[in-house]
């Protein structure tokens, strides 16, 4: 199976390069090659899974091979010692079930998208992208190299930056895209020099390699035993800078900035990357490496020091993103923030409980999230871009298939218990929180957030779905921005809400349906996906349940959604109040609370004081020091080298010169009366012939005597 | 191999093309690009040849850049001025190779992107085909005496063009630029001249192996130093060596020797700016790795952490100076500096291995130089064809769009903004794209012997998305500004001139191999 894994990630990215030369109108070529290259996709992810069933306990497949020889040729007697670059994919549990989830999800979010775009003034190239950000992902997963997973990190990253600008002429979504871009990358900077690290101390950068692999036993324990300057084990510094790239990519504080500002691009985006798949890549690479976040010279499991920060940091987020998600009125950001605060959960079940827990979230999430996301997206296009849900309302009864699935992703997110399988993922996180050594506080928040996420959930449900219709009353928000997307979008009659077409539904029928079903591969009676996960066969076993301890957690879980959820009600759930100009009753009870909640808590404020200021003051430095210092200390050279020209041709023209003409004149007027005693005349030759024999006949006289 | 001079050859024939068009290019006429184009190509072909034929199985029997490696093909060798043990001796190894490559890539591009000439096309082509014949002999010089003329004669052809077809401010720009990098010349000469008054030879191969066992060091500082104002002649070999850096740096350039290149990139003609910062930076960098690491080893490593600290300056302060920038040109002119600055990075880490050899050195020396070797490529492809799209855009008559007066040309011009895109994704080094390998080798090989540096410079690509993404986000997203209303997409002759460049670096980020057997022949200095 592994020889064929590759075709995997190629087939979409075929896809992506075949439609780049699709023209405009030809629009439902490129979808029918996005979406027929994700299916099969999707069918050998399938083949690849159930070949993973068969393989043995703990056991993978892996295949590695030679990108970038550095070997003096095949003849040098240095081949080799000389570096090699290699890659790889590898075929595991992990591997196995995330391919499942992303081919599963993306293809039927690939289907929605055909109808939420049809009237999209460019939609051949939105596939394009669709299928280019498949491609990356489907190879970040597959890849046993921290290289090759870093390469389709940043592939997924520009598939995001090219998605949420995909509405490229509203300013806002540019800014968006640019931010998303940014944040991460600052991320990936820890990433990028953690992957240096690695590499240098290891010598290796693939994950599984016969025992020579980074994550296998032998380099684990070479880079525990080392320590750097601060006494910490080196495998605990590179954790963490790893865990930066997870924090960028997977909007965890205080890199989570991006995360509610990407839901500018179109809404199978968000469904598809910001809430299912992309988003969950932090998390992945978490899971992939956490033999290395694990190993510790102290010994206890799950109480390494990488691992500690990983649920502080997770469960932090998770509380501050429910309270944030608490006060806002756009219904996709509410939904990011969940998701940021679901991705907080995800962080919190991986480091008290392993992978098995924290995958488990994800997988499950990941299906409710896509379907609140898609149906949130079925809200908008029937509400004609209308996105604050304080003028919505009454729709359960106008959209009756959006209706009934949106509830059931609402309870599996909220944590309703018994058949959505949210809960039972969630309850495993807090399972494993209350069990973790290191503190009771990790699990105080992941119970206040489930609190939290019952009753923004409730609020968002009151509001859209129950209350009184004002569908009659709302107009297009982005009338003036989004002028294009509203256009082009214009139905016959525009004010009437209505349900989307089945193109829409029908993913949205299947993603309620896979929620509901996971719950049965989910419970602790027959925990086959974690068993599966960890590499254990699953055993029935109803006494799990039963054991008082999670009993009684699994009641007091319920009993805290349940009060979310009454809470909820109580306060937005009179349909004789208009929100839209009522104050909301948080306002009214907590005033500033509220503010700082609709507020975010100030961190884009804050990061934009600090770092734009940060930004202006050096650049603005670096350019001065250009061109006020450095040019005016370089500029000296030619100021002294024409000082020196002018020195010169002062001594030319003023020494050399005049004492030459001197010279020469002197010269010339010497000769002028030389030449008069050249007269012609005989008898001065003569009388001058005579006067010298004269003179040399005395001096022969003097001489001789 | 026949016995054919190749390399010889190769330099020759733009030379002839020069003097073919000089004369034939007088009356202008659209011929005149074509003629050049073809001969700028033909020459390229030589070096295709060349690439294909050069043993990829080379030896590695003895290490270094001597001649007498097998790694040094194509060798040609005759007495020229014995007097002084110069001989006329052109042979290429890898890095050779991949620069003579790149010269043969980026000077027709340049020529086929040249437009909106007003007056002397001839002349303008002969000048460019003079630079190339002159880098190829450069790139292929293996005595001092013989490459110094083609260093110096590179500059001229240069001077003109931007002294001739420049911007506003070209007699400016032109001075400063051939002034500075004549100071440099001037001290690398001088620097050279002590080298050869001890050791008696030109020769790469010589000197290097006189560098090698230390003797050429003890020789300066007993020879010339005791004579002069060293007065026990220590110091003086580190003094000659700063001579000889700065030649260097100037040219490449390195902080804090390189404001004149903002200057002289904006104001040159652009597809002259293609060949400057395409070709012409990378003479200075192929200098350092050829001559100054070989010749200079003992004082490069004795002064290896300034220098990374410089090179680590160039890095941070020219991204941070572009983000100050309004004007494309400028911008790209402090981005060209940014990926040099990351070439100087590896190239004086690689400056620290001769000092302290020790285990795994060899892997990081290896993957050093060929990460700087791939850089070099592909910045210059890069970098040129940034510059051709800056071309394009001052072509249409609206003008060069910059950052604050433009925006949402992406609705008029997809085709423009697509490919520019490409291009500027690769600058800013995303994986995929061919200018992620060379950055991730150097990073690596940086890493494992100065982590610092490394990790210091791991900001620069934090800094430079920024300002790459600035670009497409003020001139290609949001809405339409009706100055820009009418703006033309790219035409099919654009699209065809950049289109192999785009196609080099996806084949490149993808396959950097095809690159790397030619240089990862180099073993060692």
């Amino acid at each position: 199976m592994i020889r064929y894994l590759w075709l995997i990630p190629v087939i979409p990215l075929l896809a992506a390069c075949c439609s780049v030369f699709l023209g405009r109108n030809r629009w439902r070529a490129s979808a029918g090659l996005a979406i027929g290259g994700i299916s099969l996709s999707c069918l050998l992810s399938l083949a690849a899974f159930f070949s993973s069933l068969e393989l043995p306990e703990g056991g993978r497949e892996v295949l590695n091979f030679s990108w970038l020889d550095f070997g003096a040729g095949e003849l040098g007697p240095q081949a080799t010692t000389l570096p090699t670059l290699r890659l790889g994919i590898v075929l595991d549990p992990l591997s196995a079930s995330m391919l499942v989830m992303v081919t599963f999800i993306s293809t039927l979010i690939f289907i929605y998208s055909a109808g939420y775009m049809a009237h999209d003034e460019n939609p051949g190239r939105f596939f394009c992208f669709l299928s280019l950000f498949a491609s990356a992902m489907l190879g970040l997963i597959l890849a046993n190299s921290l290289l090759l997973l870093f390469m389709c990190w940043e592939l997924v990253g520009l598939a995001s930056y090219l998605l949420i600008g995909f509405w490229f002429h509203k300013p806002q979504a540019a800014a968006a895209a640019k931010k998303a871009f940014i944040t991460t990358r600052i991320g990936d900077v820890g990433f990028f020099i953690g992957i240096l690290w690695l590499y240098s101390e290891t010598g290796t950068l693939l994950f599984y390699d016969g025992g020579k692999g980074c994550l296998e036993q032998s380099a684990l324990t070479a880079l525990v035993a080392q320590t750097t300057a601060g006494g910490m084990a080196v495998s605990t510094v590179i954790a963490l800078l790893l865990f930066c790239g997870a924090i960028g990519k997977s909007g965890q504080l205080p890199l989570h900035v991006w995360l509610p500002d990407a839901m500018e691009g179109p809404t199978p985006v968000s469904a598809l990357i910001h809430a299912a798949t992309m988003v969950a890549a932090g998390v992945f690479l978490m899971a992939r490496v956490f033999p290395l976040l694990d190993a510790d010279v102290a010994g206890a499991p799950g109480l390494s020091p990488a691992l500690t920060t990983i649920a502080w940091v997770g469960s932090i987020t998770a509380v501050f993103a429910a309270l944030v998600a608490v006060a806002q009125n756009d219904i996709k950001r509410i939904l990011a923030y969940s998701t940021v605060s679901q991705l907080g959960y995800m962080f919190l079940g991986l480091a008290t409980g392993g992978v098995p827990v924290g995958m488990l979230h994800l997988l499950t999430h990941a299906f409710f999230k896509a379907l609140l996301f898609l149906g949130a997206g079925s809200v908008i296009h029937g509400c004609h871009e209308e996105q604050d849900i304080r003028k919505m309302g009454g729709l359960k009864d106008l959209m009756p298939r959006t209706f009934r699935t949106y509830a059931i992703g609402m309870m599996a997110l909220s944590g309703v218990p018994l058949v959505f399988s949210g809960f039972w993922s969630k309850d495993g996180i807090l399972h494993a929180a209350v069990a973790w050594q290191g503190s009771k506080w990790p699990f105080a928040l992941g119970l206040a957030g489930a609190f939290l996420t019952a009753f923004y959930m409730t609020r968002q449900m009151a509001l859209v779905f129950f209350g009184a219709s004002k569908g009659n009353s709302t107009t297009p928000r982005n009338a003036a921005a989004g002028h294009l997307v509203s256009d082009s979008r214009s139905h016959s009659k525009p004010a009437e809400i209505h349900e989307s077409p089945p193109v829409m539904t029908t993913p949205l029928i299947v993603l309620a349906a896979c929620t509901i079903l996971l719950t049965f591969l989910a419970t602790p009676v027959w925990p086959w996906i974690e068993s599966y996960l960890s590499g254990h066969p699953a055993h029935f076993q109803l006494s799990h349940l039963l054991n008082p301890g999670t009993l009684g957690l699994l009641l007091l879980s319920t009993v805290v959604v349940f009060c979310g959820i009454t809470a909820g009600w109580r306060l937005y759930g009179n349909p004789t109040v208009d929100f839209s100009q009522a104050p909301d009753p948080l306002l009214v009870h907590f005033p500033v609370l509220h503010r700082w909640l609709t507020n975010k808590f100030y961190f884009d404020e804050v990061y934009e004081a600090i770092l734009g200021w940060f930004l202006k003051w050096f650049s603005g430095l670096s350019a001065a020091l250009d061109q006020k210092v450095i040019a005016p200390v370089v500029g000296i050279v030619p100021i002294c080298l024409q000082a020196l020209a002018w020195v010169s041709r002062f001594a030319d023209e003023f020494l050399v010169n005049p004492g030459f003409d001197t010279v020469c004149a002197r010269i010339g007027s010497l000769g002028n009366r030389l030449s008069s005693l050249h007269s012609g005349q005989i008898h001065q030759y003569l009388a001058a012939l005579a006067m010298g024999v004269v003179a040399l006949g005395m001096l022969l006289a003097w001489i001789s005597q | 191999m026949s016995t054919l001079p190749w390399i010889t050859l190769m330099t020759l024939i733009p030379l002839a093309g020069a003097v073919v068009i000089a004369i034939a290019g007088r009356k202008p006429s659209e011929g005149t690009r074509s003629l050049a184009f073809v001969f700028s190509l033909i020459p390229g072909l030589f070096a295709l040849l060349l690439a294909s034929k050069y043993e990829q199985t080379v030896l590695a029997s003895r290490p270094g850049l001597g001649a007498g490696s097998r790694s040094m093909q194509f060798v040609e060798r005759h007495a020229w001025i014995p007097t002084l043990g110069v001989d006329y001796h052109v042979a290429l190894d890898g890095l050779g190779l991949s620069m003579v490559l790149l010269t043969s890539f980026v000077i027709p591009f340049a020529i086929a992107a040249t437009r909106g000439l007003k007056s002397g096309q001839g002349a303008y082509f002969a000048l460019m085909l003079t630079i190339q014949a002159a880098l190829y002999g450069a790139f292929t010089a293996m005595n001092f005496f013989h490459w110094f003329l083609f260093w110096e004669l590179s500059l001229v052809p240069a001077y003109f063009l931007v002294r001739l077809w420049g911007g506003a401010e070209r007699r400016r720009a032109a001075n400063q630029f051939f002034v500075y990098t004549m100071v440099g010349s001037i001290t690398l000469l001088l620097a050279m001249v002590a080298v050869f008054l001890v050791s008696n030879t030109f020769d790469f191969s010589a000197l290097a192996t006189a560098a090698a066992d230390g003797s050429l060091t003890r020789n300066l500082e007993s020879k010339l130093g005791a004579s002069s104002l060293f007065s026990d002649g220590k110091g003086f070999a580190l003094f000659i060596f700063c001579l000889a850096l700065l030649g260097f740096a100037i040219k490449v350039p390195l902080f804090p020797f390189h404001t004149w290149l903002p200057l002289t990139y904006s104001q040159a003609p652009t597809s002259t700016t293609m060949v400057l910062t395409g070709v012409l930076s990378k003479l200075g960098l192929y200098g350092m790795l050829r001559i100054l690491l070989p010749v200079f080893k003992e004082q490069a490593a004795a002064l290896a952490t300034p220098l990374l600290v410089l090179a680590c300056a160039t890095i941070l302060l020219s991204t941070l100076a572009a983000l100050a920038q309004k004007d494309l040109k400028s911008i790209l002119a402090y981005s060209s500096i940014n990926h040099l600055g990351y070439c100087l990075l590896g190239i004086f880490a690689l400056a620290t291995t001769s000092q302290a050899p020790g285990k795994g050195m060899e892997d990081s020396v290896a993957m050093l130089f060929n990460g700087v070797s791939l850089q070099m490529f592909n910045h210059g492809i890069i970098a040129s064809a940034l510059f051709c799209f800056v071309g394009f855009l001052e072509s249409r008559p609206e003008g060069c769009p910059n950052l604050e007066n433009s925006g949402g040309l992406r609705t008029r011009a997809p085709l423009l903004a697509g490919l520019m895109g490409v291009v500027l994704f690769a600058s800013l080094g995303l994986p995929g794209l061919s200018g992620f390998v060379g950055e991730f080798l150097i990073f690596k090989g940086t890493f494992a012997l100065v982590s610092w540096a490394a990790i210091l410079s791991t900001l620069g690509l934090l800094l430079s998305a920024l300002f790459h993404l600035n670009i497409i986000q003020k001139i290609f997203c949001g809405p339409l500004k009706d100055q820009w209303s009418q703006f033309s997409d790219l035409t099919l002759e654009e699209c065809l001139m950049v289109l192999p460049a785009i196609a080099l670096l996806l084949v490149l980020g993808f396959w950097p191999q095809l690159l790397v057997s030619l240089t990862r022949h180099f073993t060692g200095f």
